[in-house]
Order: structure tokens, then C-alpha cells, then sequence
């Protein structure tokens, strides 16, 4: 659905050249929810802006449904935009217009006649549950409700794809779950592909399909999204999953060494990784018994990602040396992600 | 009536010259308001887009645009009215009078709404018109629907100022021969007759106030 190919973004500033994205080339499928996440400054919010053409990048290719659309006139780029919606965190609503009016604006500007308008403004209305508040300016609404008249407004011209930049990231919790949910709920209805930019792990985790990590202007890891919460190879990758578990408590203990932490000299502290593939058998008590090697678990941890369970278990294993080598090597042939986060010294 | 005698025994010497001096300073205000408002706004709205990181960015004519609009805007207006003396002959055949007033007035106007203007369609945040682009709206189509309606409350408080700025104005074209309000107040000042003067302060502060308050009310409507 959308390919960019080697795009690459500078800004010249007074203070010399930013390279806000740096040879960037992702393809996202028609139907995903594709995240891009990292930290402000990363280059995401510019690389969001590429694919619709709001910056228009120096180098590569932005393929759009089979077009370039650096090549296309601006006519037919403006026909191209309005089949890629497009979301913000400030909503960015006309304040002058209605609820209403603010739907209905994309289709007026296609020239729809006023009958179509209407009954697909209803439509949209319902789907984002504000029917009640057509009239209301936006300067009446809540923040979570402004974010589904903008939903509205990107969809009322029937796009293929949504643009989500950091939708979620001005809202509270509990506002920014019914918007992931009404987003997940559109990609499922209208076969919708969407494309988020944001900050927070958790709404990735929440949604996407797959996700690319940006850093200084490139992608430094991309993958589908359980492969990459199982076993994250980049550091950053790793810092962002941490946001979403208290997992990352460990490492803090560890380096207080704190008591739990603190292993004899038989003992290895591992933290163990795995996914619904591999969780049905009884692993832990297995290599146990296998191996000879006492496992103790400090801290566990379940969640679900896109249907499928992750869970994280920080274990003590205890016995000798030969023998816990075995035990995780047995985990890693189990597809479990093993790492051995501190080796108790020989004093 | 006796008192009024005595206070202002010009004012009731000279009452039947206010109607024509109040309609023809009416008159310029609203023929050079109109004309200077339409102008400012197109100018306006052509700084607006040209400018680098508008819609229609153009380096010359933002350039050359901004330029004139500053130069116009430097010249006090005393001096601008026979600095074009020479365009209102040659449009108008006179300088003086109404129509001779409303070369000046409005040229010193123009720059004026223009600048008003541009810096309240300024104040739209960058992201709804980043909005509009992406939803495939062309130029002309943000034009109208963004820049010219989403800051109206910020217009009609410049349109606002502009008018109360122009009777200043149209008072000193008066002292040229175009006659009105403020040609009355000094006219018959300088006759010492400063009773006249002074109504005349009054009317033109009725007239400000008039204009103000509507602008208020009408910013109050269009905020939402």
C-alpha cells in the first residue's frame, strides 16, 4: 500500500542542516497497523509528514497504491491525499465550523452533492458516537471527542489509509484506549491501512501489527510486533518495551544489590522471555527436573500482544555451572528468549 | 435653550452645516473603508500565502509585497495626501472634496488592512492548515475556507481598528478641502469658535464608539 524507498529529509535551519530522516525505507501492507515509534526529535512526525507529501523529501521514492507520488502534478496529488487520512495530536479542527461542518468539509471540497454529504456525516457521526453534538463547535468538546470528529473528518472521503500523528499522545489513558480501540476498530471494519506515529510503547503494543523504531532519522529496527517484544535487538527498542512492564524494576535492583539479586556463587539470574508458541509446555519444571537446576522465579509477568500472550519471568537458577548452560540452552531451542542478566561470583 | 446659548451660541449659529459634515464624514468613511478593506484583504492574503512557508510560497512577490506595504505604512498620512495630490487629479480631476480625499485615504489605508490582516490569519494555528492540505484541499480552497474564515473574530477587531484609524484621517483630509467633521472642528477653531471644535470632538468620539462597540458585539458572535 505504501513504500517509501530511501527517503531522506533535511531541514536547513539557521544553525546549520537538521537531517530529520535519514535513508528510510519501510513498506507497509495493505489491512497492517504499522507503528512508528520514538523519542521526540527522531524523525517520526517527518517521516509521517513524507508520506502524504506535507514535507517532501529530497531523495527516495514515496509510492503511494503503485504511484510515485513525487512525480505525480499537484492536481493529482491532491487526489492522492484524499484517499490517505490524516490525524494529529492537536486535532487541528476548522474552529470556525460545526461538528458537522468539520465532517463534511473534505466532501465538500470533492464537490459531493448536499443529499451524499448528509447521510454519510450521519453515518460517521454514528460510527464516532457524537451524533448528539453535531452542532457544537469544537471549542465545546472534550479532547478524546475532538480526536473522533478529526477520525471522522479523515475517513468522511473514504481513504485507504489513515495517518495517525501522535493521536493519542494529548489524551489521558482512558480517552487514548477508545481511540486506539475506535482506530483498531476501523482498520478491522474498513480494511483501513494505518500508519501511527508515536512516543508511547503502550499504544503500539495496544494496536500495531508491526512497528519500526526510529532514532536520530533512521529506522534502527523494524519487525512485526510479538517477534520484536520478545526479543528486541536494539537498546532503544529494549528502553521503549520497558516503558510498557515494571520488568525494568530488575535491572534497578540488581544494580542496588538489592537482596533478591544477590546470588551465591552457584547461582544465575536469567530472565526468560517467551510467547504462546512456546508456553504451553511445562517448561520451567522440566528443565528442572532435566538438568538438575532449582529455578526460582523473583518476578513474572503476563501481557497480551495482538492476541498472544508474552510473558517475562526473572528466574534464580541454582546448580552447577555445566548444567544451567544446558538448562537455557533448552529454553533457546524451546524458542525461548533467554538472557542471563547476573552470575553469582566465587568469592 | 438659554444655556446652550451660552455655551455653544456657534454651534446653534452654524447647527445646519453638522448634517452634511457628519453625512460626508459617514460617506468617505464607509466608500474608503470599503474599497481599502477589499484591497488590504487580497493583499493580505497574498502576503499571507506567498510567504516562505506558505501555501503558495513566492520569494519576489512576498518580497516586493511586504516591501511596499512597509514603505506606505512609514509615511505619515499628513504627508502622503499631497504626495498624491497628482494620482487624485488624475483620476478624479480634483483634489479636493470627497473625491479628492479618497485617493489618499485609501492608499494610506490599504497597507494598513493588509498588514491587520495578514497578522490575524496568522494567528491560525500552522496545523489546521496542515490539516487541509492533507485532506487534498487546493490553495484557493484553504484561501476561503481557512485563512478568510477561521480567525473572523481577528478581522473584524482589525477592520475595527482600521475604521476608528480612518476617521483620524478622514479629519485631516478635512483640513485639505474634503470637508466632514474634522474640516468643520478646524475650520471654525481657527475662528476661535472653539464651541464647534468641541462638538465636534463629541460627535467624532460618538461616532468611534458606535463603531467599537459594534465590533465587539460581532467578535463576540463569530468566536466560538
Amino acid at each position: 500500500m505504501i513504500r517509501l524507498e530511501h527517503v531522506t529529509k533535511t531541514f536547513q535551519t539557521k544553525d546549520g542542516d537538521v537531517h530529520a530522516v535519514k535513508d528510510v525505507s519501510l513498506h507497509i501492507k495493505e489491512g497492517q497497523i504499522y507503528g512508528i515509534i520514538g523519542f521526540s526529535g527522531a524523525g517520526k512526525s517527518t517521516l509521517v509528514r513524507c508520506i502524504n507529501l506535507l514535507e517532501r523529501p529530497e531523495d527516495g521514492k514515496v509510492i503511494f497504491d503503485g504511484k510515485d507520488l513525487l512525480e505525480l502534478s499537484d492536481k493529482e496529488l491532491r487526489q492522492e491525499r484524499q484517499k490517505m487520512g490524516m490525524i494529529f495530536q492537536h486535532f487541528n479542527l476548522m474552529r470556525a465550523k460545526t461538528v458537522y461542518e468539520n465532517i463534511a468539509l473534505p466532501l465538500r471540497m470533492m464537490k459531493k452533492d448536499k443529499a451524499f454529504i448528509e447521510q454519510k456525516v450521519m453515518e460517521l457521526l454514528e460510527l464516532i458516537d457524537l451524533v448528539e453534538r453535531k452542532d457544537s463547535y469544537p471549542s465545546q468538546l472534550s479532547g478524546g471527542q475532538k480526536q473522533r470528529v478529526a477520525i471522522a473528518r479523515a475517513l468522511a472521503s473514504e481513504p485507504k489509509v489513515l495517518l495517525c500523528d501522535e493521536a493519542t499522545s494529548a489524551l489521558d489513558p482512558q480517552t487514548t484506549q477508545s481511540i486506539l480501540k475506535l482506530i483498531k476498530k476501523v482498520n478491522q471494519e474498513m480494511n483501513l491501512t494505518v500508519v501511527m506515529i508515536t512516543h508511547e510503547m503502550l499504544v503500539v503494543k495496544e494496536v500495531c501489527d508491526r512497528v519500526a523504531v526510529m532514532e536520530n532519522g533512521r529506522v534502527v529496527e523494524k519487525d512485526d510486533i510479538v517477534p520484536v517484544f520478545v526479543n528486541p535487538i536494539q537498546e532503544i527498542t529494549k528502553n521503549f518495551i520497558n516503558t510498557t512492564n515494571n520488568s525494568n524494576k530488575i535491572n534497578e535492583l540488581i544494580k542496588e544489590n538489592h537482596p533478591l539479586t544477590q546470588l551465591a556463587s552457584n547461582q544465575q539470574l536469567v530472565k526468560l522471555k517467551y510467547s504462546s508458541s512456546n508456553t504451553r509446555e511445562a517448561l520451567i519444571s522440566k528443565i528442572s527436573r532435566d538438568y538438575n537446576v532449582d529455578c526460582s522465579i523473583i518476578f513474572g509477568n503476563v501481557e497480551v500482544i495482538k492476541d498472544t500472550p508474552l510473558g517475562t519471568l526473572v528466574t534464580v537458577f541454582t546448580g552447577e555451572d555445566e548444567n544451567i548452560r544446558h538448562a537455557l540452552d533448552q529454553c533457546k531451542k524451546e524458542g525461548v528468549y533467554v538472557e542471563v542478566m547476573k552470575r553469582g561470583h566465587i568469592d | 435653550m438659554d444655556i446652550l446659548t451660552n455655551i455653544a451660541p456657534n454651534v446653534l449659529k452654524y447647527i445646519d452645516q453638522f448634517p452634511k459634515a457628519i453625512l460626508d464624514t459617514l460617506i468617505m468613511l464607509a466608500l474608503s473603508g470599503i474599497i481599502s478593506i477589499f484591497f488590504g484583504l487580497i493583499l493580505g492574503v497574498i502576503v499571507v500565502v506567498t510567504r516562505k512557508d506558505g501555501i503558495l510560497p513566492n520569494k519576489w512577490v512576498y518580497f516586493i509585497l511586504d516591501k511596499i506595504i512597509n514603505l506606505f505604512r512609514s509615511i505619515p498620512f499628513i504627508i502622503l495626501v499631497p504626495m498624491l495630490a497628482f494620482l487624485s487629479r488624475l483620476i478624479f480631476k480634483t483634489t479636493i472634496g470627497i473625491s479628492g480625499a479618497m485617493v489618499p485615504l485609501v492608499v494610506g489605508t490599504i497597507p494598513f488592512v493588509a498588514r491587520q490582516m495578514e497578522s490575524s490569519m496568522m494567528e491560525i494555528p500552522e496545523g489546521i492548515v496542515e490539516a487541509s492540505i492533507s485532506m487534498g484541499m487546493s490553495p484557493m480552497q484553504i484561501i476561503f475556507q481557512v485563512y478568510l474564515k477561521e480567525n473572523i473574530p481577528g478581522m473584524i477587531r482589525g477592520i475595527t481598528i482600521t475604521l476608528i484609524a480612518l476617521i483620524g484621517q478622514i479629519a485631516i483630509v478635512g483640513a485639505v478641502g474634503a470637508g466632514g467633521l474634522g474640516d468643520m472642528a478646524i475650520r471654525y477653531g481657527q475662528r476661535f469658535m472653539y464651541d464647534i471644535t468641541y462638538t465636534v470632538v463629541i460627535l467624532i468620539l460618538i461616532i468611534i464608539s458606535i463603531i467599537q462597540s459594534i465590533g465587539n458585539k460581532l467578535v463576540e458572535k463569530t468566536t466560538h
